[in-house]
C-alpha cells in the first residue's frame, strides 16, 4: 500500500512538475510586450554611477564605441556596449522584447524605427525632447521616424549617408578632372566606363551589391529623390518604382552591369564586402556609405547622389536610439541621450573622428571646416530623405524581398516584369 | 506474498525514481517546448508584439500560401536526395577503401574524419571566404573561367553539396566501417569458397548485412539534410534569386527577417514536424520489410 501511494506520490510529483513548468513558460511567453511609459527626469537626467546597457548592431559599432568610451570617462554612469551582427539584430531585439529583457538603450536601423516604435518598444521621451534648445536642429528624417502620434521616442545615434565616392587617383589615369563630380547619373555611368576602359587588372568603374535589398536602397534611392520622384507613396504603402525616372534609374544599372564596367562579384554581394572592392581601391567610383570615409585609405572625392537629371541627394540612414520600453534606469539613460546630443559628443567626439553630426547647428564646426569634403556631407544631408513605411524591412531590406527581385529581374535580365515586380512590392507594403 | 509484493512495489518506486531525471529533461526541453510551438502556431504572435490570442487555422493557411513554401518544398526534397545519395555513397566508398588497418589506411581515415570536427557553421564560414569572388583564393581562376560558385543556381547546389560531402563524408565513413567490422569474416571466406567474386560478396554478402547501418545511416542523413539551415544561411542567403531557400531558412526568415510572425514560423515547423515524422516512419517501415 505504502508502495503504491509512494508510485502515485511520484507520479503526481513528475506531473506536478510538468504542470509547473509549462506555467512559467506559457506565462513567460503570453505576457505582452508591454506598454511604453514616459521618461521626465529633468533637463539632465541622473548620473548617480548607475550602469546602463546599450546594444547596437555592427556596422556602426566604431562611432558607438567612440561615444561610449567618451561618455563612461566624463560620467559617473557607465555604459556597457553590446555589439550584434547586423543580420541577428532584429531577432534578438524581438526574443529580448518578447522576454521583457530589452536593455536600458537600443539603437535601430532607422528603416525600422518606425515599426519598432509601434509595437512600443522605446519609452516616449517627448518631455526632454521638447525641452532642447536646439530641437529644430535635429536631423529631421531621423526625428520623423522615431515620432508617432506627435511624441518623440527616438533621436538620432549615428547618421550614415550614401554618397557619391571616387578614387582620385584613377579619374586622373582615366583622363577625368579628379576634383569634379559627375553631376548626373549618365555621367556617373561615363566615368565608370572611363575607368574599365582603362582594362586595369582587377580595376572596374564601379560596384554594388545587387544581392542585398539594403545596399540598394541605400545608394539607389537618392537618384530618384534627386530627381523629385518617390519610391513609394507618402504613407509608405505603395511602391512607386513604374515611373520613367525609376526605368532610367534601372536602365542605367541594367547597361553598366551589360556593358562589363560593375565589379562582377557585385551581382552575388549578399552585404558583408559590398565597400570592400571601393575600399582596396579597384574601385573607380561608388555610391557609398559616408561612415567609411575615415577609414577610407587614399584620396576620394565626395559628393552627394546624383539624379538622372542631375540635382543630389542621399539617404539618411545609420540608427536612432531611444530608452528600451525594460529599462528600469531610464532617468540616467536619458543623461547618456542628452549628452550624446550635446556640442561635446557631437562635436568632440564624432566630428573630430570624421563623422556626420546629426545636428544641422553643429554642421559648419571647426573639425568640418578641416575638410570640406565633410561640409558637402553635412549639406547633402539636408536635402536627404529617410523613408518611412511599416513593413519597409519586409519589402526591401529582408534576403527575399521583392524589391530585391525586381532590381535583380531589371538589372540582370531585361525587365520585362517590373510592373508585375511593383505589385509584389505593394502588396508587402500594404500589409 | 506480502514481502513479494513489497520488493515489487519498491521496484516500481525505484524504476520512477531512474526515470524521473531523464523524463523530466525530456519534459523540459522536448515536450514543453512542442507543446508552446503548438499554441503558438495557432496563436496571432509577432515577433515584437508577443502573444495576441489564438486565430486557428489563420497561421497554416498563411504558412501554405508563403510565394516560397513550395518552392523550398521542392528545393529542400532536392537537396536531400542528392546530399543523401553522395554521402551515403562516399561514406561507404570511403569505408571500403579504409576497411582494413595499414598505416597509411589510418593515415587516410584520420583525414577523412578531420572535417568532421569542425561545427557546421565554422566549415560554412571557411567555405564562403574560400568560394568569395572577391577575396577568396581561387577567385582569379573562377573569374578567367567566367564562373561563379554560387552565381547561379546549380552552382550555388553545388557548391553548398561540396561543403557538405567535405564536413559529413568522414562521419558517414565511420558508421560504415562499424557496419563492415560487424560482418563476422567467417561469412565471406564460405562465399569465397563457394566461389564468389568480389562484386558477388559485396552484392550478396556485404550489402545485406549492411542494412541496419545503412538504415541508420539514411535516416540520419535524410533528417539532417531536411533541417539543412547553416550552410545556406551562411553561404547563400537563399540566393541567388530566391533558388536555395531551404524549408528551415524559411521558418527562420518569416520568424527574424522581415514578416517577423512566429505565428506563421511556428506552423511552418509543425507542418515541417509532421513531414519528416512520417517521412522517417515510411523510410524505417521499408528497410524493415527489406529485411523480411
Amino acid at each position: 500500500m505504502k508502495g503504491i501511494a509512494s508510485l502515485r506520490g511520484g507520479r503526481r510529483a513528475v506531473t506536478a512538475v510538468l504542470a509547473a513548468g509549462l506555467a512559467v513558460v506559457l506565462a513567460a511567453c503570453g505576457s505582452n510586450a508591454g506598454t511604453s511609459d514616459t521618461v521626465q527626469a529633468g533637463p539632465d537626467g541622473v548620473d548617480d554611477g548607475s550602469e546602463l546597457t546599450l546594444w547596437t548592431r555592427a556596422p556602426l559599432e566604431k562611432q558607438a564605441n567612440l561615444l561610449v568610451e567618451a561618455y563612461n570617462a566624463s560620467h559617473k554612469n557607465k555604459v556597457k556596449l553590446t555589439v550584434v551582427p547586423n543580420d541577428d539584430y532584429v531577432a534578438k531585439v524581438g526574443a529580448a522584447a518578447g522576454a521583457g529583457s530589452l536593455p536600458d538603450l537600443f539603437a535601430a536601423d532607422i528603416v525600422y524605427v518606425p515599426n519598432w516604435v509601434k509595437q512600443g518598444l522605446f519609452k516616449d521621451i517627448s518631455a526632454n525632447v521638447n525641452a532642447l534648445s536646439f530641437k529644430d536642429s535635429i536631423n529631421k528624417g531621423h526625428l520623423a521616424a522615431g515620432t508617432d502620434g506627435g511624441k518623440n521616442y527616438v533621436l538620432p545615434f549615428v547618421l550614415d549617408l550614401s554618397m557619391l565616392f571616387w578614387n582620385k587617383a584613377l579619374f586622373k589615369d582615366a583622363g577625368l578632372d579628379p576634383e569634379k563630380a559627375p553631376a548626373t547619373l549618365a555621367e556617373f555611368a561615363a566615368a565608370a566606363k572611363a575607368v574599365q576602359g582603362l582594362h586595369k587588372d582587377g580595376v572596374y568603374g564601379t560596384a554594388t551589391g545587387l544581392n542585398c535589398g539594403g545596399c540598394m536602397v541605400f545608394t539607389w534611392f537618392p537618384s530618384f529623390w534627386a530627381d523629385s520622384q518617390d519610391v513609394m507613396s507618402p504613407d509608405g504603402k505603395k511602391s512607386l518604382l513604374t515611373s520613367d525616372t525609376s526605368k532610367k534609374v534601372l536602365g542605367t544599372w541594367q547597361d553598366l552591369w551589360k556593358s562589363g564596367a560593375v565589379l562582377p562579384s557585385s551581382k552575388d554581394e549578399a552585404g558583408p564586402t559590398w565597400t570592400a572592392g571601393f575600399t582596396q581601391g579597384k574601385v573607380g567610383l561608388m555610391f557609398y556609405p559616408a561612415t567609411l570615409l575615415s577609414s577610407t585609405p587614399f584620396d576620394v572625392g565626395v559628393a552627394g547622389i546624383p539624379g538622372v537629371n542631375g540635382g543630389a541627394s542621399t539617404f539618411v540612414g545609420g540608427d536612432g536610439i531611444g530608452v528600451s520600453k525594460d529599462s528600469k534606469k531610464a532617468n540616467q539613460a536619458w543623461n547618456f541621450l542628452n549628452w550624446m546630443m550635446s556640442e561635446k559628443a557631437q562635436v568632440d567626439v564624432l566630428a573630430k573622428n570624421n563623422d556626420v553630426v546629426s545636428r544641422s547647428d553643429l554642421a559648419n564646426n571647426s573639425f568640418a571646416a578641416k575638410d570640406p569634403r565633410l561640409v558637402t556631407i553635412n549639406k547633402v544631408a539636408g536635402n536627404g530623405k529617410t523613408p518611412v513605411a511599416l513593413n519597409f524591412q519586409q519589402a526591401y531590406n529582408a534576403t527575399n524581398s521583392p524589391w530585391l527581385t525586381l532590381v535583380r529581374n531589371y538589372v540582370l535580365g531585361d525587365g520585362a516584369d517590373l510592373q508585375k515586380n511593383n505589385d509584389q512590392v505593394t502588396a508587402v507594403l500594404a500589409q | 506474498m506480502v514481502k513479494k509484493r513489497s520488493r515489487r512495489d519498491g521496484n516500481a518506486l525505484m524504476g520512477w525514481l531512474y526515470a524521473t531525471p531523464t523524463a523530466v529533461f525530456v519534459a523540459l526541453l522536448f515536450a514543453l517546448p512542442l507543446l508552446l510551438v503548438l499554441k503558438m502556431s495557432a496563436s496571432r504572435w509577432p515577433l515584437l508584439g508577443g502573444d495576441k490570442g489564438l486565430n486557428f487555422p489563420d497561421n497554416y493557411a498563411k504558412a501554405v500560401q508563403n510565394r516560397f513554401f513550395a518552392d523550398s518544398l521542392i528545393f529542400t526534397l532536392k537537396y536531400t536526395i542528392l546530399a543523401t545519395i553522395l554521402l551515403i555513397g562516399l561514406g561507404l566508398g570511403l569505408a571500403l577503401l579504409v576497411q582494413e588497418s595499414s598505416r597509411w589506411r589510418n593515415l587516410l581515415r584520420a583525414s577523412f574524419l578531420i572535417p568532421s570536427a569542425l561545427g557546421l557553421a565554422s566549415a560554412s564560414l571557411l567555405f564562403y571566404v574560400l568560394y568569395s569572388p572577391l577575396a577568396g583564393p581561387l577567385a582569379p581562376v573562377m573569374q578567367r573561367l567566367g564562373l561563379s560558385f554560387l552565381g547561379t543556381p546549380n552552382m550555388a547546389l553545388g557548391s553548398t553539396l561540396f561543403l557538405i560531402v567535405w564536413r559529413y563524408a568522414g562521419f558517414y565513413m565511420v558508421l560504415m566501417l562499424v557496419g563492415l567490422q560487424g560482418i563476422p569474416a567467417q561469412v565471406h571466406e564460405a562465399a569465397l569458397i563457394d566461389g564468389a567474386s568480389r562484386w558477388q560478396q559485396f552484392r550478396r554478402v556485404t550489402l545485406p548485412l549492411l542494412r541496419p547501418t545503412l538504415a541508420l545511416s539514411t535516416v540520419l542523413c535524410v533528417t539532417g539534410s531536411l533541417l539543412a539551415f547553416e550552410q545556406f544561411y551562411i553561404l547563400t542567403k537563399g540566393g541567388p534569386d530566391n533558388s536555395t531557400i531551404s524549408v528551415v531558412q524559411l521558418i527562420y526568415t518569416v520568424a527574424f527577417q522581415g514578416q517577423n510572425d512566429l505565428g506563421v514560423a511556428a506552423a511552418l515547423s509543425v507542418i515541417g514536424l509532421l513531414a519528416l515524422i512520417v517521412i522517417n516512419v515510411a523510410q524505417l517501415r521499408a528497410f524493415r520489410s527489406e529485411g523480411s
